[in-house]
């Protein structure tokens, strides 16, 4: 086998070494009947060809020559080569999480810099390395600021990404936490009236999304101030980090959970992406996962640690801010090259080319009879379209023209069967968008 | 400077280059990225957003120039050391070689473009590798269904548990605690608590083992379950497990399996066979998926079939014809634990991996186990043994004799180091004080197993000779010890401008 550095003799020696007879002896701690006698009926072995062929069979069967206008809380960004190219360093990709400081300085200071990247976008003054994804970042920071106030109801907007929300009463259900919903307006941005009402002595957090699963703009200082003026925290969701290159980022926030996603890494099917929690200086030792910190050696370098490892499970056990161990280090370093990458000129500019598509999409599609915005608060780079026939239909039909989405929204929201989430990037090219609305011009003029 | 010792066999020193923060080399006006141009017209961003909204870019971003970037993060690369300069004998973290096909096959066009919410019927490539990796786990643990949804190997646990709490309130009582032997991962008792349990340790018998006589009085209504590490984290198999899950099913109570340690067990045995009701793989150590510095992982859960009706959504079906499927509503369901259905990119791996070694597999863990057996024969006088138990894929030794001279299992651990090797893990597990934990893996040579050897045979020397060369150890590396008292006390978590710390001072 070619992962394995051992020859026939080699194994015989080192048997004969320890005093073994058989490898079969190694294993007798294990009682007889329940050692295997038969091979494993696995596929395989496979040559390195055969693997590739395997896997460009299946991703043959998948979307390839498809236009798609999903986003939701997955977005198709431009990527560089370069942060594959410093990704499969071996020294990076094959580096453990870093406890022993001398010999992981490099993993280290680009957990150092990623922290600083984060707090910068997010104007929060630290920010983790890193949660699973933008989900479970959401839902820590509810549970942090559960122990951040000593109380257990938080109110989330029913605009935050659904799956989110599904994640955050997961965890919720035997945390002692009480999840209470917020609904949306005809702009799309969540209640305030609502959240103003439900505020009681007894809120740990207001949980929104920014742009939220609508695609919209919420206007934070508002939410920020009747949160606080409760003793509520405000927990503020970001799923299309790029937007923060053109939007106001959430400076009020006391906590900012985010998914970097968006960052230079690919849509994978889902995972794996990054969560980051960002959040105010003086509520970091209720924060959960890893921190790297600034230090000397003993000779008055500057070096890098882990730290405030007192918060984590590997010292505090059952008294830990989360059970988080093994993270999304390389998705964040991934973010890390991605952003030195794109810098302040670069991503100020692909947020602007989105913000132009969206908007360009948007007076494409508008045009069409009977397509409407169905909400109309400022958007980025997503937008919710209500059509004259049921998503169902339109999407059966698009499909047949090569393109995937927009999203139905009707499955999270059975109030909006008739609407589609609707994201435009950079990557999507102005053909493409016009063959779209031609496409559903088509779909929508035929009789029913 | 330290003398090097003429021992040292594996490294020699070389100069590498020094690298300031991103942030230090920024000058306005530089680039690395260009984007194509606009094929749409330009949009006025406060107009569109409103000026409320409207952001003028990112204070303090860096700006620099492609060449920059590329030596930045290529010097900060070369202060790691990896898997792919060396042994990386960290017990309890499986540090085996990461094969290089499964890094391209995961980044394929098709693969790595595909979206979670694009229609089943253009993710069928995607479906069949998720149902093809079930499979391949199903039959390696003998369990009967399993779920691919948890990111890591703690999310992993904290499914299992949720699974568990769900099946026993079906029943009507979800119960109250959940038992730990203290050799345990820190992760457990940390998941239990999330789970909504208290966490009852339990006190490892003078062999290592769970105690068995113990367990039996322990066991009570209130038991939910039992989290066990098997093989420990001693390295040593649980030979009574099977027992072990009798007394839990008699009482209504659940054996989970923490399946950190697989590496050792792979094609040998199946845990579903050992009474195991539920355990989790992690897919980052026995399956080969690289650790990057700490993540991603994925954390596959197992399960007897009394608990699959509680699985995660989505669920996985095959629909008659063959086409496969995501159904996102069952009744029982925990929910989601996260969003979208797993780190996909990461089961990809795992899959090709497990493809290019097929039934061979079992070879794997012969190699792991004869490694660890290896080194213990050669080391064992020379360090303490505490548990003298066979040891299976790792073997944990204490630094009782170095003690004497006032050498502790950190300072061998760091001058390892010198010797051109990562440490092995340093004082865990908890119940060994002054553990050293090794676990080699199978994709060590003899060769590297020898010259692993012969460093902590030197090292031993040195601390009965020399302490002071081990206690100040790293005398090769960039850095010095790090003074990690000082980062908590006073922490400096990002970088400011010069102005901005100024302003704050």
């Amino acid at each position: 086998m070619r992962y394995l550095p051992k020859s026939p003799a080699e194994r015989q020696e080192m048997l004969a070494a320890i005093g073994a007879k058989s490898i079969d002896e190694l294993f007798e701690s294990i009682p007889e009947k329940y050692r295997l006698r038969d091979a494993l009926k696995l596929p395989g072995p496979f040559s390195e060809a055969e693997v590739i062929g395997y896997f460009k069979e299946r991703a043959n069967e998948n979307s390839l020559g498809y236009t798609s206008f999903l986003g939701a809380g997955v977005y198709q960004h431009l990527r560089s080569v370069i942060t594959d190219t410093i990704l499969l360093r071996g020294e990076f990709l094959t580096s453990y999480t870093p406890y022993q400081a001398e010999i992981t300085q490099g993993t280290l200071q680009a957990i150092f810099e990623f922290q600083t990247l984060m707090c910068q976008l997010t104007e929060q003054e630290v920010a983790n390395a890193s949660m699973y994804d933008g989900a479970t970042a959401t839902t820590e920071a509810a549970l942090m600021a559960e122990r951040l106030t000593g109380r257990s109801r938080v109110l989330v907007a029913r605009s935050v990404h659904p799956e989110y929300r599904e994640v955050l009463q997961t965890y919720a259900k035997n945390s002692g936490l009480h999840v209470e919903e917020i609904g949306y307006t005809k702009t799309g941005a969540v209640d305030v009236a609502a959240i103003k009402n439900a505020l009681k002595d007894d809120v740990a957090a207001v949980i929104v999304q920014s742009p939220n699963f609508f695609g919209v703009l919420e206007t934070l200082p508002g939410i920020a101030d009747a949160a606080h003026a409760r003793g509520a925290l405000l927990v503020v969701a970001i799923a299309e980090g790029v937007s923060l290159g053109a939007v106001k980022p959430p400076a009020e926030a006391d906590i900012v959970a985010m998914e970097a996603q968006s960052f230079g890494l690919p849509p994978s099917y889902g995972g794996p992406f990054a969560g980051v929690i960002a959040s105010r200086e003086k509520f970091v030792r209720q924060m959960p996962g890893r921190l790297a910190g600034e230090t000397t050696d003993t000779e008055g370098q500057r070096g890098f640690v882990l730290t405030l490892a007192t918060r984590e499970q590997h010292i505090r056990r059952e008294k830990a801010t989360s059970n988080i161990c093994t993270n999304q280090a390389l998705c964040a370093l991934a973010a890390t090259v991605h952003l030195a990458l794109l810098g302040k000129e670069g991503l100020r500019e692909m947020a602007e080319q989105n913000l132009a598509k969206a908007q360009f999409a948007l007076s494409e599609l508008e045009r069409i009879p009977g397509v409407r915005r169905a909400f109309d608060g400022p958007f980025f780079n997503e937008f919710t379209l209500e059509f004259p026939r049921s998503m169902r239909m339109i999407s059966g039909e698009l499909l047949k023209e090569k393109i995937a989405g927009p999203l139905a929204l009707g499955t999270a929201y059975p109030e909006l069967t008739k609407h589609g989430l609707v994201c435009v990037t950079e990557t999507t090219p102005r053909a493409e968008i016009e063959r779209f609305a031609a496409a559903l011009r088509n779909i929508l003029a035929k009789p029913l | 400077m330290e003398k090097m010792n003429g021992k040292i066999k594996k490294a020699s020193r070389h100069t590498n280059q020094n690298e300031g923060l991103i942030f230090e080399k920024s000058s306005p006006g530089k680039r690395a990225f260009e984007l194509p141009p606009l094929d749409v017209p330009k949009v006025d961003a406060a107009k569109s957003l409103g000026p409320q909204h409207r952001r003028e870019g990112v204070e303090g971003f860096p700006e620099v120039s492609e060449i920059e970037v590329i030596r930045h993060f290529t010097r900060l690369s070369t202060w790691n050391y990896a898997i792919d300069l060396g042994m990386y004998p960290l017990g309890s973290c499986t540090m085996k070689y990461n094969p290089r096909v499964n890094e391209f096959v995961a980044r394929l066009d098709g693969i790595a473009t595909e979206h979670p919410y694009q229609p089943q019927e253009l993710s069928q490539g995607c479906l069949k590798i998720l149902h093809l990796l079930e499979k391949c786990l199903l039959e390696i643990t003998g369990m009967d269904s399993i779920t691919l949804q948890p990111a890591a190997g703690a999310q992993g646990e904290l499914t299992g548990l949720l699974l568990i709490r769900a099946y026993l309130e079906k029943q009507g009582n979800a119960r109250k605690k959940v038992l730990i032997p203290d050799s345990a991962h820190g992760t457990n008792p940390a998941t239990a608590v999330i789970a909504g349990y208290q966490v009852e340790n339990i006190k490892s018998e003078s062999h290592g083992q769970i105690d068995v006589d113990k367990l039996r009085d322990l066991v009570t209504d209130d038991v939910a379950a039992l989290m066990i590490t098997n093989p420990s984290t001693l390295g040593i198999f649980e030979e009574r497990i099977p027992e072990i899950a009798e007394i839990l099913h008699a009482r209504g109570a659940l054996l989970y399996m923490d399946g950190a340690n697989m590496n050792a067990l792979t094609g040998v045995t199946r845990p579903g066979e050992l009474g195991v009701d539920v355990m989790h793989l992690n897919l980052h150590k026995t399956f080969s998926t690289p650790h990057g510095g700490g993540g991603p992982g994925a954390g596959p859960v197992a399960m007897k079939k009394i608990l699959e009706p509680f699985r995660p959504v989505p669920i996985l079906v095959e629909r008659a014809g063959g086409k496969l499927a995501l159904e996102q509503v069952r009744p029982d369901s925990i929910g989601k634990v996260r969003a979208f259905g797993g780190n996909f990119g990461v089961l990809v791996r795992a899959l090709a991996y497990i493809l290019a070694y097929g039934p061979g597999v079992r070879q794997a863990t012969e190699d792991a186990v004869l490694n660890a057996n290896y080194i213990r024969k050669h080391l064992e006088g020379v360090f303490d043994l505490p548990y003298s138990l066979p040891s299976m894929h790792e073997v944990v030794f204490s630094d009782a004799i170095q003690k004497r001279n006032g050498v502790n299992t950190m300072d061998i651990a760091k001058r390892l180091i010198d010797y051109g090797f990562h440490p092995y893990t340093t004082a865990f597990p908890l119940i060994v004080p002054g553990a050293l934990m090794i676990e080699p893996t199978e994709s060590e040579s003899k060769e590297e197993c020898d010259l692993f050897i012969d460093a902590m045979k030197a090292i031993a020397e040195e601390a009965a000779t020399a302490p002071e060369i081990v206690k100040r150890a790293p005398h090769t590396t960039r850095v010095k010890r790090l003074d990690e008292v000082g980062a908590a006390r006073k922490p400096v978590l990002r970088w400011k401008s010069a102005a901005k710390s100024k302003a704050a001072d």
